[in-house]
């Protein structure tokens, strides 16, 4: 399969590629790794007169942690977090997030920022990132922003992203010591998107109880989900089974799946619920509890 | 049409021209360079029959453009055999007959390269994993696990010698 027409941009500078977007306005699109643009271009479901490509741009991509933030540039590879120690070592929430997008192949172009950019509730970057509590910083045409990853999906395929910004980078606050989180995912293969999947990462107190969590849900509805009732509801409390299956029960009631190939609405939600409910689970043990 | 002028490196030897914005890598290689070894098979980004290596990567150049390669190198199937000589992966695949239709297979050798070259020893389990983007839909993966695990055994001896 063949795009339709568009004219190519491989800006050397941040500045250039966003002068070029507002240049060419809704005619153009950003292409980072490329793996769910030209998957649209090719089947034509999207259409764009000028890509800006921002691959060859330096200093977008690098995962290090500095003034208490872990920062992934918005060009960094999913390959790229998978071999990386420190996130292996102290973010195995973003590990077990990269290892199950697409397949290997697709990882090896696929980038972080994109993943959040392309705003598809199906992606896995989004509910990690509400469940990290992460802040997206964006270059424009009036400078640079930050804007915090609750705000950020505002619809299907829509982001806070004014046309003419680019997502430069990832913010995530440097998690406290017994600190832990989790992504656990259904898929039908290696490749799908998610019948469902949940993100959770706690912050246990000096008793054992959450002091913090947050919760993201994958493809439960036409925006990635922050289960924000689930949250509250083990605030202050001790991970128990009883504790863990009620936030699991409350973060399925915040789903709004729809029926397709990968199952019914009820399937989803009840998916939602168990996968919640292990990811807390595992995401407590990584923290160093029970 | 928006043309750009690329240099790119394919299997070694330097290759130039002008290519369309829209032009994919996979149809630049084949329709192009008249290298046909790599093959499109769903052309949607899930089979890894077009996969090539692209700076050493394995990546599937159905969902890369031409002009995205420009001043990188890339490697096809092409490539494996050295003056006349099959590569380890082609021999293993031979002895261990890891292909039937033969359509997947310059993709699973492709992944399967780049899995030697950072791994000398790879497990089972990696091998799985590595080549969990490319589908096969004859042989079955049993035989082409094994054909790459024949493959790195023969590597590690030659560069054991």
């Amino acid at each position: 399969m063949i795009p339709s027409a568009f004219d190519y941009h491989a800006p050397d500078t941040l500045d250039e590629a966003v002068a070029l977007l507002e240049r060419h306005g809704d005619e153009a699109k950003v292409l980072s790794g490329g793996q769910s643009l030209l998957p649209l271009l090719k089947l034509r479901l999207g259409d764009a007169g000028h890509l800006v490509d921002i691959g060859r741009i330096p200093g977008l991509t690098g995962i290090t942690e500095a003034d208490g933030y872990l920062r992934i540039g918005g060009a960094t590879r999913e390959a790229d977090l998978e071999r990386s120690d420190l996130i292996r070592e102290k973010y195995p929430i973003l590990l077990d997030t990269a290892a199950v997008i697409a397949d290997p192949l697709v990882r090896n172009r696929a980038t972080v920022g994109g993943n959040l950019a392309h705003g598809d509730p199906a992606n896995d970057h989004p509910a990690t990132m509400l469940a990290l509590d992460a802040e997206v910083v964006a270059r424009g045409p009036r400078g640079e922003r930050t804007i915090p990853i609750t705000r950020f999906f505002t619809g299907l395929f829509a982001t806070a992203l004014a046309p003419a910004e680019i997502l430069t980078e990832i913010r995530i606050p440097v998690p406290p010591p017994r600190s832990g989180g989790a992504y656990v995912k259904l898929e039908r293969k290696v490749g799908d998107y998610a019948t469902a999947a949940a993100a959770v990462q706690v912050t246990l107190g000096g008793q054992g109880e959450i002091a913090r969590i947050g919760i993201g849900l994958t493809n439960a509805g036409p925006t990635p989900i922050e289960a924000t009732a689930a949250e509250g509801s083990l605030r202050g409390r001790q991970p128990d089974a009883a504790a863990i299956a009620e936030a699991a029960r409350l973060a399925a009631d915040a789903t709004s799946p729809s029926a397709d190939r990968r199952g019914s609405v009820e399937y989803k939600r009840d998916m939602a619920r168990v996968l919640t409910g292990r990811a807390i689970h595992k995401a407590v043990q990584r923290a160093g509890g029970q | 049409m928006a043309t750009h002028d690329v240099r790119i490196t394919v299997n070694g030897a330097p290759q130039e021209g002008a290519v369309e914005s829209r032009l994919l890598l996979v149809h630049w290689l084949r329709d192009v360079l008249r290298l046909t070894g790599t093959h499109i098979g769903c052309d949607t980004t899930h089979c890894g029959a077009c996969t090539v290596l692209l700076d050493g990567e394995p990546v599937k150049s159905c969902t890369v453009l031409a002009v995205q390669a420009d001043g990188r190198e890339v490697q096809t199937v092409e490539g494996l055999e050295q003056n006349g000589t099959l590569h380890p992966l082609q021999e293993g695949f031979q002895q261990e007959h890891g292909l039937q239709c033969g359509f997947c297979t310059p993709g699973m050798l492709m992944t399967g390269r780049a899995l030697l070259d950072r791994n000398a020893d790879p497990s089972e389990a990696d091998i799985r994993q590595a080549i969990s983007g490319n589908l096969c839909r004859c042989t079955g993966y049993v035989s082409i696990v094994k054909s790459v695990e024949y493959a790195a055994a023969k590597l590690r001896e030659g560069s054991a010698s």
